[in-house]
C-alpha cells in the first residue's frame, strides 16, 4: 500500500501544480482575483504531498520491499542501512523524485516566506516554478515512475555496486541537487520578472538567498565529489575533466558569476538584462548536467545507466524552458529599464570583467564537453581532457583571479587608481617574494603551477585587506562571507598548484622488507595479509610509512578487494594525511616472481584543495546568513515605513 | 568619468562579446590540437600518427602477447584488431578487466620506433546489459567498445 | 539596439539543440545484423559451472540438433527477467546451453535455484574470452546455433514475452 499511496501524492502533487499553473496565467491576464489568491497555498500543498510521496519511496527502501521494481533493482537486503537509505536517490527514479521534492519544498518555502516582491511578480515566479515541476512530474510519472511494482515479488534485491557504496557518494548527488534546484527558483524568479515587467533591486533581493544557497550547495557537492574521486578511485588525481565533473563545474561557473551580477543589481541597480540572462544560462547549465549524466550521451567514469529515451525526455524538457526562456527574453528584454551608470574603474567594473571571464571559462568547459558530440556527428571520435582544459581554462582564469583580488578593494561607482596601486603593494609584495622562494628552492616547475602559487598567495593577502582598519566584530557577516570565500579560493588554488607542482611518484615492484623512499617519508612494506568484511575479501598490505630519519611511525594498509556479488575488483587506497600534504599509497597485483607492485605518492599540501573548498562554502554561509538578517531588519523597517506612508496618505485625503 | 548611459550598454555588449569570441576562437584553436583522436591499429597503419601526439588506441589484447618487464611494473602487449597490430607498453599497474583476448583502450602516444607508449589503460567497465543496437562487429565492435568503455 | 540581437543567444542554443538531439538520435538508427551469422562457433571448451550440469565445448554444439547457446551471469539483473521466458522456450522443447561470464560456482548454482534452470549443459566462462570471440558484447545475449555448430541468429539483450515464438520459428529454421 506505501507505494500505492505515494505515487498517488505524486499524481496529486502533479495535479496541483498544473493548478499552480493555471491559476497564476489566468490571474495575470487579468481573470479573476480569487485565482491569484490560492496560488500560495495551493505552491504549500504540491511541497507538503511530493515530500509525502518521498518519505513513502525512503520507507520502502528501508523495508527492502522486493515487490517494488526500483527497490528490487537497487537494494540488496544485506546492504548496510546507510545505503539502503542512500540508495533510495542512488538510482535515476528515485534521484529524479528527490529533484522533484526539493523542488516542490523550494516552491512552498517561496510562497510562504517571500513578502516582498510586487505581488503580480510574485504570482508569474510561481506560475514559472510550477511549469519547470510539470515537466519534471511528467518525467517521472510517464517514462520512470519509482512506485512500478513487479508482478510478484522477487526473493533478493540486486545492486550492491561496491563502487557506490561510500558515504562521500551517499551524499553527494543530494548536494548537487540542492545546487541545481536552487538555480531552478532564480530562474522561475528571473522570467516571473521579465514577464511582469519588474526587473530591479526588489526583485534582486528576493532572488539572491536561492542564488546564494544554491551556490554553497553547488560548492561543496563539487568539493566532496573531488574528494571521492580522489580517494576512491586510486589514481592520485583530483579532478579528471571528465564530462560528469564538467557537468557540475559548469552551472557552478555560471552561478558564480550570477551570484555577483545580482549583488550590483541589488545594491546598484545596475547590470539588470546581464542578471536575467545569467539566471537563464546558470539553469540551462544544470539542466545541461543533468541531460549529460542521464542521457549517457557522453561516457564517464561515473557509470549511470544509459537510455536514450531518458535523455530524449530531458532534452526535450529543456528545449521548452530554456529555448521558452530566451524567447521571452528576446521579446522583452528591450523593455528592462537601463540600469544605474557607474564608471569602469569601479567595484561594478570589476565585477563586469569577473563577470565576463567566468562566462568566458563556461563557454570553453562547455565547448570542450560537448566537443566529442559533435566530431562523432562528422564520424571522429575524440576524446577531450586535460591537455585542452587545463591552459585553455587558465588563459581566462588567471586574469580573473588578478581582477578578483583587485575587486574588493574598489569602492563602488567609481574609485581611484592611486589608492588601489597602494592597497596592492602588500599583496603584489607576498607574491614576488613566492616567486623569489620558488624559483630558489623550488627546482623546476611548470609555468601554469609556478602562476599559480604566486597569485594563491598574493589573493590569500589581498582578500583579506577588506578587513583592515574595521572592527572586527562589527564587521557584518557578508563582509566576512566575501573574505572568507575569496580565501578560499586562494587556498584551493595553492593547493592545486602546490600537488601539481610538488607531486612525487614511485612506482615498485617491492618484495616484503624493502624500503622505497618518497617525498619526506620512507615507506617499509611489511607484509600481506588476507582480510574480509561483510560482502568481500580482501589482500591488504601492511606498510610502515616513517619521516625519513625519524622515529615515530604510521601504519598505511591500502587493500585490493574483491566483491562477491557482482564480481568486482576495487583498490583502496591507504592515506596519511598531515598537515603538509598527504601519503597516498595503492596496492596493485601479485607479480610472478612473488613481488607486489606498489603505487606511492606524496603529494605536498593537497588537502589545501578541499579546505578551500570548504572555505567557500562556508563563506557563501556567512553571507546567506548576513543578508537574510539584514533583509528581515530592512523589511521590519520598510513596512513601519509603508504604515506610516499610509497614514500620511490618509492624512492627506482626510485633509 | 561618468559615461552615456547608452554608450556604457554598448561598451559592456562589445566586452563580453569580445570575451566570448576570444574564448571560442582560443578553443577552436586548442581543440584541433589538444583532443585526442581514437584510432584502432589498422588505423595507424592505414593513416600513421605523428610520434607525441596524445591518441587513444583500441582494440584487443593479443594472446600471449602479455610479458612483464623486469622490473615488475612495466608490461609490454600486443594490441590488434584482425588487420593490423601495434606494440604497446604501459608502466602502471593494470586494471583488473585486463586479460589476454580481452578488449582495452590505451591512452598515451606513439613513440619514435612505432611502440605505444600508454599512460592509461581503460577497460570494460558494466557488462550488465541493456539492449541497444550494436555496430557491426570487428572494427566496429571495437570502437563501440571504446564508447562504452570507461576507467575502472 | 535592434531585436535580432537579442535572438542571438535563442540561436545558439538553438545550435546546442541541434548537435545533441544530433547525437542522440543517430545510434539508434544503426540497426544492425550480427557479422557472426552464418559463421561456425568459435573453438572453446569451457569447464562446469555447476556440479549438476555438464561443461560445454564446441564439439559438444555437432549433433545434428539445432540449439539455443544463452550467455548470462548470475549478477546480471536482465538476466533474472529473462530467465521464466527461457523455461518457457525449454519447455517447448528447446535444448539450451548456457554460459556463465565471470561467475563463480556457488552464485551460480544459487541463481538457478532461485530462477529456475532450463540448461543442459553450462560452461563457466571466467575471463569473459568466450563472449568476447563469439561477439557478444554484454550480458544476456542470446544465439541459435545449428545442428552442425554455425550460428544462425543473435539475439542482443533480454528476452522478452514476445520473442519466444520468434526464437522457436529460428530453431525451426536452423533444423
Amino acid at each position: 500500500m506505501i507505494a500505492e499511496a505515494g505515487l498517488a501524492c505524486l499524481w496529486l502533487a502533479a495535479a496541483l501544480s498544473l493548478l499552480q499553473l493555471l491559476a497564476g496565467g489566468f490571474s495575470l491576464a487579468g481573470r479573476g482575483e480569487q485565482l491569484a489568491s490560492i496560488i500560495r497555498p495551493v505552491a504549500i500543498m504540491q511541497g507538503i504531498l511530493v515530500a509525502i510521496a518521498f518519505v513513502m519511496l525512503i520507507w520502502l527502501f528501508l523495508r527492502t520491499d522486493l515487490s517494488v521494481k526500483l527497490v528490487a533493482m537497487n537494494s540488496h537486503s544485506a546492504k548496510p542501512f546507510l545505503y539502503k537509505f542512500a540508495g533510495t536517490w542512488g538510482n535515476h527514479e528515485g534521484s529524479m523524485l528527490l529533484w522533484v521534492t526539493i523542488m516542490g519544498l523550494s516552491g512552498s518555502c517561496i510562497a510562504l516566506l517571500e513578502k516582498r516582491l510586487r505581488s503580480d511578480t510574485m504570482i508569474a515566479t510561481l506560475a514559472a516554478q510550477a511549469f519547470v515541476s510539470i515537466g519534471f512530474y511528467a518525467f517521472l510519472l510517464f517514462s520512470s515512475n519509482p512506485f512500478e511494482r513487479l508482478p510478484s515479488p522477487v526473493p533478493e534485491g540486486q545492486g550492491l555496486n561496491p563502487l557506490l557504496q561510500d558515504p562521500g557518494l551517499a551524499f553527494h548527488p543530494p548536494t548537487l541537487y540542492i545546487g541545481y534546484v536552487g538555480l531552478s527558483v532564480a530562474f522561475s524568479f528571473a522570467v516571473g520578472a521579465l514577464i511582469t515587467r519588474n526587473v530591479g533591486p526588489v526583485f534582486a533581493r528576493a532572488m539572491r538567498p536561492w542564488v546564494l544557497g544554491a551556490w554553497i550547495f553547488l560548492t561543496l557537492g563539487i568539493t566532496a565529489g573531488s574528494y571521492w574521486a580522489y580517494y576512491e578511485l586510486g589514481w592520485g588525481g583530483w579532478w579528471f575533466w571528465d564530462p560528469v565533473e564538467n557537468a557540475s563545474l559548469m552551472p557552478w561557473l555560471a552561478a558564480t558569476a550570477l551570484l555577483h551580477s545580482v549583488s550590483v543589481l541589488a545594491t546598484r541597480g545596475a547590470l539588470r538584462t546581464w542578471t536575467i540572462m545569467l539566471a537563464v544560462v546558470a539553469f540551462s547549465m544544470s539542466m545541461v548536467g543533468t541531460f549529460l549524466v542521464r542521457s549517457g550521451i557522453l561516457t564517464s567514469v561515473h557509470a549511470f545507466a544509459v537510455d536514450p529515451e531518458r535523455g530524449s525526455f530531458i532534452l526535450a524538457l529543456l528545449a521548452i524552458y530554456i529555448g521558452g526562456a530566451l524567447a521571452l527574453f528576446a521579446i522583452r528584454a528591450a523593455t528592462i529599464r537601463e540600469g544605474t551608470r557607474f564608471s569602469f574603474f569601479s567595484r561594478e567594473g570589476a565585477l563586469v570583467l569577473n563577470n565576463v571571464l567566468l562566462t568566458a571559462i563556461l563557454g570553453i568547459v562547455l565547448i570542450g564537453t560537448l566537443y566529442p558530440l559533435l566530431t562523432e556527428a562528422m564520424g571522429t571520435k575524440v576524446s577531450v581532457g586535460p591537455p585542452y582544459f587545463n591552459p585553455v581554462g587558465a588563459a581566462f582564469a588567471l586574469p580573473m583571479l588578478v581582477v578578483m583580488a583587485a575587486g574588493p578593494l574598489l569602492r563602488w561607482r567609481g574609485d581611484s587608481g592611486r589608492k588601489l596601486i597602494n592597497m596592492m603593494a602588500l599583496p603584489v609584495l607576498a607574491a614576488a617574494v613566492t616567486l623569489l622562494v620558488v624559483v630558489l628552492f623550488g627546482g623546476r616547475i611548470g609555468i601554469l603551477p609556478l602562476l599559480g602559487l604566486i597569485l594563491a598567495t598574493g589573493l590569500a593577502i589581498a582578500s583579506i585587506i577588506p578587513l583592515w582598519g574595521r572592527n572586527l566584530l562589527r564587521t557584518p557577516l557578508n563582509i566576512w562571507g566575501m573574505v572568507i570565500a575569496h580565501l578560499g579560493i586562494a587556498v584551493a588554488l595553492f593547493g592545486m598548484a602546490s600537488e601539481s607542482a610538488f607531486n612525487q611518484e614511485v612506482l615498485v615492484a617491492s618484495q616484503p622488507g624493502e624500503s622505497h623512499e618518497v617525498g619526506p617519508y620512507t615507506l617499509t612494506f611489511n607484509a600481506i595479509e588476507p582480510v574480509a568484511g561483510p560482502n568481500w575479501t580482501a589482500l591488504e598490505a601492511n606498510i610502515t610509512a616513517r619521516v625519513t630519519g625519524s622515529d615515530s611511525s604510521d601504519t598505511l594498509n591500502p587493500q585490493s578487494r574483491n566483491f562477491s556479488s557482482p564480481p568486482t575488483q576495487t583498490s583502496e587506497a591507504a592515506l596519511l594525511t598531515r598537515w603538509n600534504g598527504q601519503l597516498y599509497v595503492v596496492l596493485g597485483e601479485e607479480n610472478a616472481d612473488g613481488r607486489w607492485q606498489l603505487r606511492l605518492w606524496w603529494k605536498p599540501f593537497v588537502t589545501f584543495i578541499w579546505y578551500g573548498g570548504l572555505l567557500i562554502g562556508l563563506g557563501g554561509l556567512l553571507a546567506l546568513i548576513g543578508r537574510t538578517v539584514r533583509d528581515i531588519r530592512r523589511r521590519a523597517h520598510d513596512m513601519q515605513d509603508e504604515e506610516n506612508e499610509q497614514d500620511q496618505q490618509a492624512g492627506e485625503a482626510a485633509a | 568619468m561618468a559615461v552615456k548611459a547608452k554608450h556604457q550598454r554598448l561598451t559592456l555588449i562589445l566586452l563580453a562579446l569580445a570575451a566570448l569570441i576570444g574564448a571560442a576562437l582560443l578553443a577552436a584553436y586548442a581543440l584541433r590540437d589538444q583532443a585526442s583522436y581514437f584510432y584502432a591499429p589498422s588505423d595507424i597503419e592505414a593513416k600513421g600518427v605523428e610520434a607525441g601526439r596524445a591518441i587513444r588506441l583500441g582494440g584487443m589484447v593479443r594472446r600471449g602477447s602479455i610479458a612483464q618487464a623486469a622490473d615488475g611494473v612495466t608490461v609490454n602487449f600486443i594490441v590488434e584488431d584482425g588487420k593490423a597490430s601495434v606494440p604497446v607498453t604501459y608502466r602502471g599497474i593494470t586494471p583488473d578487466l585486463f586479460v589476454e583476448g580481452s578488449g582495452v583502450v590505451a591512452e598515451g602516444r606513439m613513440d619514435a620506433g612505432g611502440t605505444f607508449v600508454a599512460d592509461n589503460l581503460l577497460a570494460k567497465h558494466d557488462e550488465n546489459y541493456m539492449p541497444r543496437e550494436l555496430e557491426d562487429m570487428n572494427l566496429d565492435e571495437i570502437k563501440q567498445q571504446a564508447e562504452t568503455t570507461v576507467t575502472q | 539596439m535592434t531585436n535580432w540581437k537579442l535572438w542571438l543567444p535563442f540561436g545558439l542554443f538553438a545550435l546546442f539543440f541541434i548537435v545533441v538531439a544530433g547525437g542522440l538520435i543517430s545510434p539508434s538508427d544503426r540497426t544492425i545484423t550480427s557479422k557472426m551469422i552464418g559463421k561456425p562457433l568459435p573453438a572453446f571448451d569451457l569447464p562446469q559451472a555447476v556440479a549438476d550440469r555438464p561443461a560445454l565445448s564446441t564439439a559438444d554444439f555437432n549433433t545434428g540438433t539445432p540449439r539455443l547457446l544463452n550467455i548470462f551471469a548470475s549478477w546480471c539483473v536482465p538476466c533474472i527477467a529473462e530467465a521464466p521466458h527461457l523455461q518457457a522456450l525449454s519447455d517447448a522443447g528447446a535444448e539450451i546451453n548456457g554460459v556463465a561470464i565471470r561467475d563463480k560456482p556457488e552464485d551460480v548454482a544459487a541463481f538457478l535455484a532461485r530462477n529456475g534452470n532450463p540448461y543442459t549443459r553450462i560452461g563457466a566462462d571466467n575471463l569473459s574470452s568466450v563472449q568476447l570471440e563469439i561477439g557478444s558484447s554484454g550480458v544476456p545475449e542470446t544465439f541459435v546455433v545449428d545442428g552442425q555448430g554455425r550460428i544462425t541468429y543473435q539475439h542482443i539483450g533480454d528476452i522478452r514475452a514476445s520473442d519466444v515464438p520468434m526464437l522457436l520459428e529460428k530453431l525451426e529454421e536452423a533444423r
